[in-house]
């Protein structure tokens, strides 16, 4: 017989916690088969609920520098996965915060929605904690398979069925790469668990270990580089972005990228560390190339979802810079510009979401921004802040997850790609301040006739969430350390 | 005599890989589904030949029961135009076979290439000759129930969102559907339903 020792449940608390809100959401919405705003509104309080709930015990458990593994070492935690759950649990809960009044406009009244953002968060936990490549890929199609749910959700409208059929195909593709790398992987190791594969990798030199281990790594590279929406596997994103309700867009633009450029991380750092130099010049190429790109195709943007999505293209060039340098200040670099991000990307979309209503269809393009400056100056004093935090204006948070980040580039030797990433966010620059200036200079148009006036939604927890993203980024100078201190501690939690 | 599980191996093998052309050959896409049928059957031959037979009748349930039937009537609801297909096949051949060769090359340099690692046996989590005396079902169901503990409630948990992704992509509650309520056909009496009426008697007969 197998000795078995039941797991120690208590670790996985945040996981079922938010499992079971999503199972009690889902029984209550099936149940009650009511319809009524105020009804999906209690449900979505529910799950925010939840998220702060979850969020509670993960930080009364965790101690500082501790490290535990449970389910036989499949699942494990330390400073550094603690770390990344705090910031995917926070964006699940900000994203369901700012979208449930937008999303009740859009007639997407479906109970589901609340209870897939939960699961899809679940997933996420999963992935961040997996220290085995199974848990690993059971936690990803958790996550991706509650997503394509809800870039479907609005079924009836043809751009977001397109979306998500797109976005289904090609993430299904990114999976299989996933799986060819990981069972390539395992042919060579026997296998699936990270400690193992590292054991393995050390006992033999990198000279005689067969090729076919690297192309796994490289399949595994293409996979995650796929969910980041990095170069040359960015093509669905500016069309998934377009065609989503904005409020989902915003959820995929949130947390899924989070979890999964920290999970990318970790997989360079921990199992294949030692082919280093193997991992740095593909990471190097799909950094440049993201930043490039992310600068260059947004210019020519009409579309402000589409303009987003070149912009967040850009973004995850810049964390994979980070990615890139490897060393600690590497790791450093990569939380602090995943938080900051997080934050601008919460209270971008919090805006848009908030221009939105009856007359109104919803912002499309940047002109439809033009004149909100004396409508609403408050939501366009704070879409300028993220915007200038965005395009990296110091003292705003934006410009210090750059510089941390070109810090690591520059200690770990990559000068080009730092002076690359210099002259990019250059250029991304001007599409920033082109939304700043249609929104304070241009004229408000005469046709169509939409009365502003109405065009806005607004509720209390929306109102929280915004204010507390713009105090972050306007006085993340003064006191950045909480978040700089909670990085360090992540990136000495990985073993070098 | 010769050894029979070499010879069942071949003749299932050599099934398994005829079916499998003319899944992808037939013209008639209805014959193709019937032969991706006959494929897993002797795939399922060959799982049993390795003593996977859990592996096997999973195979038959899974795909031949509820996949390939899916296949069927999703083929034969689509109505396909052969041609339309042939000028694909046509228009793509060259690229399709140019890719197809480069990758055909590229497994078996990889192949050539290939070696195990010497620590790799030890590390396998339930290797098949530890478990002796136990038929391959328990010792999967061991394995599940305890190791895999975990990966097989989040795979349950997958599902879950699958099912409700099918409901909420697909179930549109339509007006005026008849819906057969027994209660209410019980629950009905000649009363509601019979009304007699005087006819006038406006004829002059």
């Amino acid at each position: 017989m197998l000795h078995f020792y039941i797991p120690d449940l208590k670790l996985i608390l945040p996981e079922i916690i938010i499992t079971v809100t999503a199972l009690l959401i889902l029984m209550v919405g099936s149940f009650k088969k009511n319809t009524y705003p105020s009804f999906l509104r209690r449900l979505s309080h529910y799950a925010i609920i939840g998220f702060i709930l979850a969020l509670g015990v993960l930080v009364f458990q965790h101690h500082p520098g501790e490290k535990w593994v449970t389910f036989e070492g499949q699942i494990i935690q330390d400073d550094y996965i603690y770390f990344a759950k705090i910031l995917v649990l926070s964006a699940s809960a900000g994203v369901l915060a700012i979208s449930v009044p937008s999303m009740l406009k859009d007639q997407i009244l479906s109970f589901e929605y609340p209870a897939l953002i939960l699961l899809a968060t679940v997933g996420m936990l999963l992935m961040i904690g997996a220290n085995d490549f199974l848990s690993l890929f059971v936690g990803l199609e958790m996550q991706s398979l509650s997503l394509y749910i809800l870039a479907a959700l609005n079924r009836d409208q043809v751009a977001s069925s397109e979306a998500a059929l797109k976005y289904f195909i090609l993430g299904a593709l990114a999976t299989t790469f996933y799986l060819y790398g990981v069972s390539l992987g395992y042919g060579f190791s026997g296998t699936t668990s990270f400690e193992s594969l590292v054991a393995l990798i050390r006992v033999e030199s990198v000279e005689v270990l067969p090729i076919s281990l690297f192309i796994a790594l490289v399949f595994i590279v293409a996979s995650f580089s796929f969910k980041v929406s990095a170069v040359p596997f960015h093509m669905w994103t500016p069309d998934v972005y377009q065609g989503c309700p904005l409020a989902i867009t915003a959820y995929i633009a949130a947390a899924p990228k989070v979890a999964a450029m920290i999970i990318f991380l970790r997989l360079m750092v921990i199992p294949f560390m030692l082919l280093y130099g193997e991992w740095q010049s593909i990471i190097v190429f799909v950094s440049l190339a993201s930043m490039i790109l992310g600068a260059f195709a947004a210019l020519r943007q009409t579309d402000l979802k589409r303009l987003l999505a070149y912009s967040t293209i850009g973004q995850m060039g810049y964390v994979l810079m980070g990615v890139a340098a490897g060393n600690d200040e590497g790791v450093q670099s990569v939380f602090v510009y995943l938080t900051i991000y997080l934050v601008m990307i919460i209270g971008t979309f919090g805006c848009l979401l908030c221009l939105r209503g009856k007359a109104f269809s919803g912002v499309q393009k940047i002109e439809d921004l033009s004149g909100i400056s004396i409508l609403h100056p408050k939501i366009a004093f704070i879409l300028a802040i993220f915007m200038f935090s965005l395009a990296g204006i110091p003292p705003l948070a934006g410009f210090f997850a750059k510089f941390y980040v070109f810090k690591a580039a520059i200690s770990a030797g990559l000068f080009s790609l730092a002076i690359v990433g210099v002259l990019t966010s250059v250029v991304a620059t001007y599409y920033y301040i082109k939304i700043v200036k249609v929104m304070y200079f241009d004229d408000i148009p005469m046709t169509p006739s939409i009365s502003y006036g109405e065009a806005i939604i607004l509720s209390p927890e929306k109102i929280v969430i915004l204010n507390l993203c713009a105090i972050f980024i306007l006085f993340f100078f003064a006191f950045p350390n909480p978040v700089l201190e909670l990085a360090q501690q992540a990136a000495l939690a990985l073993p070098n | 005599m010769i050894n029979m599980t070499a010879f069942l191996f071949y003749v299932f093998s050599i099934v398994l890989l005829s079916a499998a052309v003319f899944v992808v050959s037939s013209r008639n896409t209805v014959h193709g589904v019937l032969f991706l049928i006959l494929a897993f059957f002797n795939a399922a031959g060959l799982f049993i030949l390795a003593h996977a037979e859990f592996l096997a009748m999973m195979l038959i349930i899974v795909y031949v029961g509820a996949v390939a039937v899916l296949f069927l009537f999703v083929v034969m609801m689509l109505n396909i135009q052969i041609g339309e297909i042939q000028f694909v096949i046509r228009r793509y051949s060259l690229i399709g076979s140019f890719v197809g060769v480069i990758l055909a090359i590229e497994l078996v340099l990889m192949l050539v290439n290939w070696h195990t690692s010497p620590g790799a046996f030890d590390l396998t989590v339930a290797p098949i000759d530890l478990q002796k005396g136990i038929p391959n079902t328990q010792a999967l169901g061991n394995l599940l129930y305890t190791h895999y503990a975990l990966i097989f409630q989040a795979a349950g948990l997958i599902l879950l969102i699958a099912m409700v992704g099918a409901i909420v992509l697909t179930l549109r509650h339509r007006e005026g559907v008849r819906r057969q309520i027994v209660g209410d056909q019980f629950a009905r009496e000649v009363k509601d339903c019979v009304q007699l009426v005087d006819i006038p008697r406006t004829s002059k007969g």
